[in-house]
């Protein structure tokens, strides 16, 4: 029987345990791999483009149910967008589309796909900067 | 039971200190601490915290060359927490080095002695086990001088091969061998007093880091007779701000100065300066006068305990938490098997659940572990493991905290769905 949680929801642990859009892409266009050094996650991402926008991805790597999840969930909305778009996303796009109270010590969990992704489109690993 | 009380404990009967420790009476949504992260750092007694108090209340100034009463009251606070430091390590006041913490005593020899005698073509000798504190100053000397940084292997059964450490020194190229006395991850107890004996032996010098011994073991560094041991206050119920160095006192005698600045000259001139003596060469600037008082009291503490009952409390519980730990499904420990072999420090896995997850869920019952690599990513990757949740024990500590973690493990295992 599963308790219930605020953070690891139904859908959260459901992308954790199947990921969406996780795997390598070859051949593709854009790519970038990072870590958390805190907790050891690390993450890539392979991205095919096709018109300016993104064709199709894969997310790879380990994690917390966080970093996953997140991964996981935002891929889906990645599929279709304009990549210059995807550049200017910032951290409340993706914990609003979460759902889920993150606390600070969290955060770089959670936005750890997208700093991944944003790094591959403008090669630019520094975001976000400080707490993000 | 007060900690005067349990000197007279024998048989050791379990430590019942709990009441000494002012913050594990606090409660968070209503419910008692539990507080398994000792191993990053200790909670403080009353007698720390009030000593430090007094200090500050009663006796402030600055030491060694005030004339004044006041002075002199904090001079001697500070030097007698020195000599009872020192005797309660086995060792003597002048060989006493107080510093920042662990990491800059390691970094002091690391300087002081090693761009010294440590050149192109030496090896520096360490093991996969050590805390980055005790790997990276070793990293930047052999990039600064061009010597070569070497590794003992971490067994699978937690443990270092001392058939490996005689072959690494019969390479007659090892100038320093640098160990942890006890693994902040592994909890495993390293033969310390032996490798010392073989790395002298093999003409080179030893450094043991016993930050998380000395509040855990009864530690003579007398017997163990190493070059240099090196430990720090705030795991050994003292405050931060303040770690030890013993030294050998022929090395410390011919080593020059770590840092340079007051108290640590006897004559300055325009162009040179002469050195004051141990110990107080190797202390540049005013002293951590209230934390050596702290950490005075904090070793007083100990005392009154007997390290020897501290290590028998710990030892069962580990063992009682080890057992406890293996009725959970899923749980893996890493590092030795068996509590005689381990300090209070138990890495484990849950399977299905990433560390960080494990910690933050058992977080809602106030269980308080670590999730990470634990300033040991050279490890992680010889374990073959991104990061561990890591529980681990001081004196007041018991079963009812053991069990707290199992109930939380049980709940977080319930929460991803598992068993």
């Amino acid at each position: 029987m599963s308790a219930v949680d605020d953070l690891y929801r139904d859908y959260i642990l459901d992308h954790y345990k199947r990921p969406r859009n996780f795997g390598e892409l070859d051949p593709h266009d854009l790519d970038a791999h990072d870590h958390n050094p805190l907790c050891g996650d690390e993450m890539g991402v392979h991205i095919r483009v096709s018109d300016e926008r993104i064709a199709d991805l894969r997310f790879h790597g380990q994690g917390c149910a966080i970093s996953q999840a997140a991964a996981s969930i935002a891929s889906e909305e990645y599929i279709g967008m304009p990549v210059r778009e995807v550049a200017d996303l910032d951290g409340e796009w993706l914990i609003d589309l979460l759902g889920i109270p993150i606390s600070a010590t969290r955060r770089k969990c959670a936005l750890l796909n997208l700093k991944v992704m944003r790094g591959a489109i403008t090669g630019d690993a520094s975001w976000p900067s400080g707490s993000g | 039971m007060s900690a005067s009380a349990a000197t007279s404990a024998a048989p050791p009967a379990p430590l019942d200190i709990r009441g000494d420790f002012p913050v594990l009476a606090r409660r968070i949504d209503g419910r008692p601490l539990v507080y398994l992260d000792s191993a990053a750092t200790s909670q403080k007694p009353e007698s720390v915290i009030a000593a430090i108090d007094d200090y500050y209340r009663h006796h402030n100034a600055n030491i060694h060359r005030g004339v004044y009463t006041l002075a002199q009251e904090a001079t001697e606070m500070f030097e007698g927490a020195r000599a009872r430091v020192a005797a309660f390590c086995g060792g003597v006041a002048d060989t006493t080095i107080f510093t920042r913490n662990a990491t800059e005593a390691i970094n002091l020899v690391a300087y002081a002695w090693g761009r010294e005698h440590i050149g192109r073509g030496d090896v520096v000798l360490i093991t996969q086990m050590e805390h980055h504190s005790n790997i990276v100053p070793w990293q930047m000397l052999c990039q600064e001088v061009g010597a070569q940084l070497r590794y003992l292997d971490v067994g699978d059964d937690g443990a270092l091969s001392l058939g490996q450490l005689d072959s690494e020194l019969a390479g007659g190229r090892v100038k320093l061998c640098a160990f942890a006395h006890i693994s902040n991850v592994l909890g495993t107890i390293n033969p310390v007093a032996e490798m010392a004996s073989r790395v002298r032996a093999a003409g080179a010098v030893s450094l043991v880091d016993g930050s998380q011994a000395v509040p855990q073991l009864p530690v003579d560094v007398g017997v163990i007779d190493a070059d240099f041991y090196a430990w720090t206050g705030h795991k050994a119920l003292g405050p931060t701000g303040i770690g030890v160095l013993h030294g050998r006192r022929e090395l410390l005698e011919r080593m020059r100065p770590f840092l340079g600045g007051g108290d640590m000259i006897r004559t300055v001139d325009w162009e040179t300066s002469t050195w004051n003596d141990l110990p107080w060469k190797f202390e540049a600037g005013t002293s951590m006068v209230a934390e050596g008082v702290g950490l005075g009291a904090a070793i007083d503490y100990l005392a009154a305990l007997g390290m020897e009952n501290v290590r028998a409390h710990e030892r069962e519980l580990t063992r009682y938490a080890l057992v406890r730990l293996g009725e959970v499904g899923g749980v893996r420990v890493i590092g030795p098997v068996g509590a005689d072999e381990r300090g209070g420090v138990i890495s484990f896995e849950v399977e299905g659940i990433h560390p960080h997850d494990v910690a933050d869920l058992i977080n809602r019952e106030n269980v308080c572990v670590r999730a990470g690599h634990h300033c040991a990513m050279p490890l992680m990757r010889r374990l073959g493991v991104p990061a561990t949740a890591r529980a681990s024990l001081g004196p007041y500590n018991d079963r009812s905290d053991v069990d707290a973690l199992v109930a939380a493990l049980l709940k977080a295992r319930d929460v991803f769905e598992i068993g």
